[in-house]
């Protein structure tokens, strides 16, 4: 008989009756401890609509695991009322795996941020990308090390002056998206604390794909880096500068819906809609499409075309691919080795060769 | 027909050495399945290079294998070696030393030519064969690559093949001059090569047999020996590696607390085989996870811990510095985690295949901040699968990390072992806290604690007692992040307090050989049990009042290590580092306990062990 363990025992005897889960709000997701963040941080909007999107996840509170690493984001767990660790630095990713793996019952968040993730934890975090674990990534994304009180970090762009960065600096920034995407991510997506209407949708959003959900989140840091995303944010330059993706919809921006992007070839540009290009001429996006992805990831990087018009940021889902998941195959492993022979220790400790000594 | 003598000997170490490419692991590995299963008592050294194919035919290029069979308790793969098979030049500039004076070479002269000479340094126009430098030893030429060639004259097998087999012509060889039957090998190499290559597994038998009948035919062996089978324990056994056994363990012990097994690992020598050998064992509830590095490695297990599973981790001394804030977090959260250190000598990437026991303190006190956990060190490589299955429970029982300090000697090393029945193994019992479906009970409390100081495990997907843990600072019972000074004060010794109540659930030391009290204690750990306890045993023959007890649980010590140590006048403490254990003993116990050190990448020899001890029991008689 293959073996069941009290693992495989629990998570039987304890299954969730999905069809008759409380009445839940967003209320019921929040701890009783104090939040301590900055006031007037990015990270509130986060918190509020995370909790927010609980209830529509259609789970039992118990079956949800939030897990962070170090940094002003990763405090998040503390503030959730669900099952959580505040682990170390850069490690969340790793720790998930090993949950998710052992326990793929549990809907399992990481909470992180671009120090957390891009620095001191890139690595893990672009392996969980590219083995595709079914956890859910949030990034929060505030161009600075915050909680260490204001150093350049993996995100802010060259140039930054910061307290460890009197001269500007000198690094080169990752572009978060561009690396998920090199990474071989299955979904990758933007959005930003001061959109929570959109942010939400993106949420639940990447709690649906099964692979590894890459949302970055563009937050405001309101004591070392005010106004990092203003351009995206403020409601003058807003229109011209940020392009809401939506799946088979045409790339269109501005605050009349007046431009739009063109695909020339393999060269996208930014144009004038009018009696000569009308939406059918523009780009019309395709999530599935990864070398458009590519490009989407790339617009901020070449911020002029031909006619001088700037390229926008694209926020939403950039790309959504279906790939088998790391911790599907890994158990289908252990299940189809556990129903396919016998697991007799003692046979084990036997081994092939044995003699007797009487 | 033939002059050669039979002779009967109680203990015999031979010594395969060959270019790496040449096979002298398997060589070694097959004589002992083949000794063990004839009934020998054994212990295995297998000796090889860091470098996968070093350039052939240079020293740095050699790999031994060396084992001691006898037909009474063996506990060393002997200091010296009776027999040395040299298969090249290179193999026996480096292990001729190791050879006992009137030993004998088996030298393969085809490894001797102009080429090979110069490729193991020898001077122009110098050969050892030749030249009357090894007349104080019998020396056996025979040109093994010539002899495979004509024994395998009809074989469609290609030139590589053939040459490839030349290590079976030795072992058959060996076979006949001990005795031994070829059927464990025969039988080897039929299911290993039988059914996708049988020509392979032809040609190897072939070459075998024919190596087997030369030693018959040719009279080139003074005597044919004879070791009896030893008087081991009644029962059942099997030969088994220090990794093999471990693996062995920590998959019992998975299945006595009937619990699953998550073991991440980044590959590392010699930790390794035990990575291969889970990934095995799926079928009993294992899965291994090769993580891309040790940071995730320990971290991806600390995970599945946190989900209910046994979370193990396994590396070497420069993985486990990786590992270091994450088994603090482990402290931290208090969750079950059991580090396996397969020790190797160091510091930083040091000799990755060579031995050593320097990874004690680092396992005690290698983690920032007041960070304490178990430590349990195998004595032998079949005492790494007790062990293995002690670490699993006590880090269940308790939920602590465990760290298990083995080392390369023992990890490889390989001797007999009397498996035990799975009938006979204990329940490991653990208990996840219940749900609280009413809400009405008291409110869960994580770091609430039994009278142990031991807390729950509380895992997800449990209705109820929904929480968080982290590896800030908890407050006492709830669990919340505090930095109030007596709170912490408080929890440091809950932890520290927690770890040494696990003296109570460990046994007791016992004196491994001797009196109870009296003059000399030798106290050791993990492996240099073998050379201490032959050479106690040596010293006590010679009248010497001296007595030995081998620790396997290191932190905290058995309750009643204090009260033997008063119970000697003088405690030495041989060590493979330079005075670990020894200064543990010290401050804890304030006793001026004297060290005997060697740092070599191998393990203590019998004779040197013993002439060390001597002078350190002799100091003080002079002093």
């Amino acid at each position: 008989m293959a073996v069941e363990t009290l693992i495989d025992e629990f998570v039987k005897e304890y299954e969730a009756d999905l069809d008759n889960l409380p009445d839940y709000s967003g209320k019921d997701f929040a701890s009783d401890q104090d939040v301590r963040w900055c006031p007037g941080c990015g990270d509130y909007t986060i918190l509020k609509q995370v909790q927010n999107a609980m209830p529509e996840l259609g789970l039992a509170k118990k079956d949800i695991v939030f897990i962070s690493g170090i940094g002003c984001s990763s405090r998040f767990p503390y503030y959730m009322d669900t099952f959580g660790m505040h682990s170390i630095h850069g490690r969340a990713p790793a720790i998930a795996t090993g949950l998710k793996v052992a326990r793929p019952d549990l809907s399992v968040w990481i909470i992180t941020g671009d120090g957390d993730s891009l620095s001191i934890g890139a690595n893990h975090f672009t392996q969980l990308l590219r083995r595709n674990v079914n956890v859910n990534l949030l990034l929060f994304n505030n161009q600075i090390y915050g909680l260490t009180k204001g150093q350049y970090s993996p995100a802010s762009p060259s140039g930054s002056v910061t307290k460890s960065s009197p001269f500007g600096s000198v690094d080169h920034p990752f572009n978060p998206l561009a690396l998920s995407l090199g990474a071989d991510g299955t979904f990758v997506a933007r959005a930003m604390d001061r959109d929570p209407k959109h942010l939400k949708e993106m949420i639940l959003r990447s709690h649906k794909h099964n692979g590894a959900s890459m949302l970055e989140i563009y937050q405001n840091c309101i004591v070392f880096n005010d106004g990092a995303f203003g351009l995206f944010t403020d409601k003058k330059t807003r229109p011209q500068e940020s392009i809401y993706l939506e799946q088979g919809q045409p790339l269109v921006f501005g605050a009349n819906q007046d431009k739009g992007v063109r695909l020339n070839g393999l060269m996208p540009e930014v144009v004038e809609l009018g009696d000569s290009i009308t939406k059918d001429d523009l780009w019309i996006h395709d999530e599935k499409d990864s070398t458009k992805a590519h490009l989407l990831s790339r617009f901020f990087e070449h911020p002029e075309n031909g006619e001088g018009l700037q390229f926008p940021r694209p926020f939403g889902v950039l790309f959504a691919s279906d790939r088998p998941s790391y911790d599907d195959m890994a158990i289908a492993q252990v299940e189809h080795a556990k129903h396919s022979g016998e697991a007799n220790l003692d046979t084990l400790l036997q081994g092939k060769d044995t003699w007797v000594v009487k | 027909m033939s002059s050669t003598k039979d002779q009967i000997r109680e203990e015999v170490t031979i010594r395969f050495a060959g270019d790496s490419g040449d096979g002298m692991q398997l060589t070694g590995s097959l004589f002992t399945n083949t000794t063990a299963l004839f009934g020998n008592d054994l212990r295995t050294l297998p000796d090889f290079p860091a470098e996968i194919r070093a350039p052939q035919g240079t020293v740095p290029g050699v790999s031994a294998f060396q084992l001691q069979f006898g037909s009474h308790e063996i506990l060393t793969p002997g200091d010296e070696c009776d027999v040395l098979v040299a298969m090249n030049s290179a193999a026996l500039k480096a292990n001729l030393s190791l050879l006992k004076k009137g030993g004998t070479v088996i030298a393969n002269t085809a490894g001797f030519d102009k080429k090979n000479l110069s490729l193991a340094k020898y001077l122009d126009g110098e050969n050892p064969l030749e030249d009357g430098s090894l007349d104080d030893y019998e020396l056996i030429k025979l040109d093994v690559n010539k002899l495979v060639k004509e024994a395998l004259a009809d074989s469609e097998l290609g030139f590589k093949d053939k040459e490839r087999s030349k290590n079976m012509f030795v072992l058959g060889l060996l076979y006949w001059m001990y005795n031994r039957p070829m059927d464990p090998t025969i039988n080897f190499l039929n299911a290993k090569f039988g059914k996708k290559n049988p020509q392979i597994a032809d040609g190897n038998i072939k070459v075998l047999k024919a190596g087997y009948f030369y030693g018959e035919t040719v009279e080139i062996f003074s005597s044919r020996i004879t070791v009896k089978q030893a008087e081991l324990p009644p029962g059942t056994y099997r030969n088994i590696t220090g990794n093999e056994a471990l693996v062995l363990g920590l998959v019992a012990a998975a299945r006595k607390s009937n619990l699953p097994l998550f073991f991440g690992s980044y590959p590392i020598t010699p930790a390794s085989d035990v990575l291969h050998g889970l990934a095995q064992h799926k079928k009993f509830g294992v899965t291994t996870f090769q993580a891309e590095d040790e940071i995730a490695a320990v971290t991806s297990a600390i995970g599945a811990s946190f989900g209910g599973s046994i979370g193990v981790t396994s590396s070497s001394g420069p993985g486990i510095a990786l590992k270091g804030e994450a088994i603090g977090l482990a402290v931290m959260l208090e969750l079950p985690l059991v580090v396996l250190n397969i020790q190797r000598a160091g510091p930083s990437t040091g000799m990755p295949t060579k031995t050593e026991q320097a990874d004690l303190m680092q396992a005690v006190y290698g983690r920032n901040g007041e960070s304490p956990l178990v430590v349990l060190a195998p004595k032998s490589p079949a005492d790494c699968f007790e062990m293995a299955f002690e670490a699993v429970r006590l880090s269940l029982e308790h939920m602590i990390p465990v760290m298990f300090l083995s080392d390369g000697y023992i990890a490889n090393g390989s001797e007999p072992w009397k498996f035990p029945l799975s009938g006979d193994l204990a329940d490991i019992k653990v208990n996840f806290e219940k749900p609280r479906l009413n809400g009405d009970e008291n409110p869960f409390l994580p770091y609430d604690r039994d009278k142990r100081l031991v807390r729950k495990w509380a895992i997800p997907g449990t209705q109820g007692i929904e929480h968080r843990v982290g590896g800030l600072e908890k407050e006492d019972k709830t669990g919340n992040v505090s930095y109030d000074p007596d709170n912490h004060q408080l929890m440091t010794n809950i932890r520290r307090d927690k770890r040494d109540n696990i003296a109570d659930n460990i046994p007791e030391q016992p004196i491994n050989q001797g009196n109870e009290r009296g003059e000399v204690l030798v106290v050791g750990w993990g492996g240099t049990f073998g050379s201490i306890r032959t050479v106690v045993h040596q010293l006590r023959l010679e009248g010497i009042d001296v007595s030995h007890a081998h620790l396997r649980y290191i932190n905290p010590f058995p309750k009643n290590f204090g009260e033997i140590l008063k119970n000697f006048d003088q405690v030495i403490v041989p060590e493979i580092n330079d005075g670990q254990l020894v200064r543990l003993i010290r401050s804890e116990f304030m006793i001026p306990a004297k060290p005997v050190n060697k740092v070599k990448g191998r393990p203590f020899g019998v004779s040197e062990l013993k002439e060390a001890i001597l002078e350190t029991i002799n100091e003080k008689i002079t002093s």
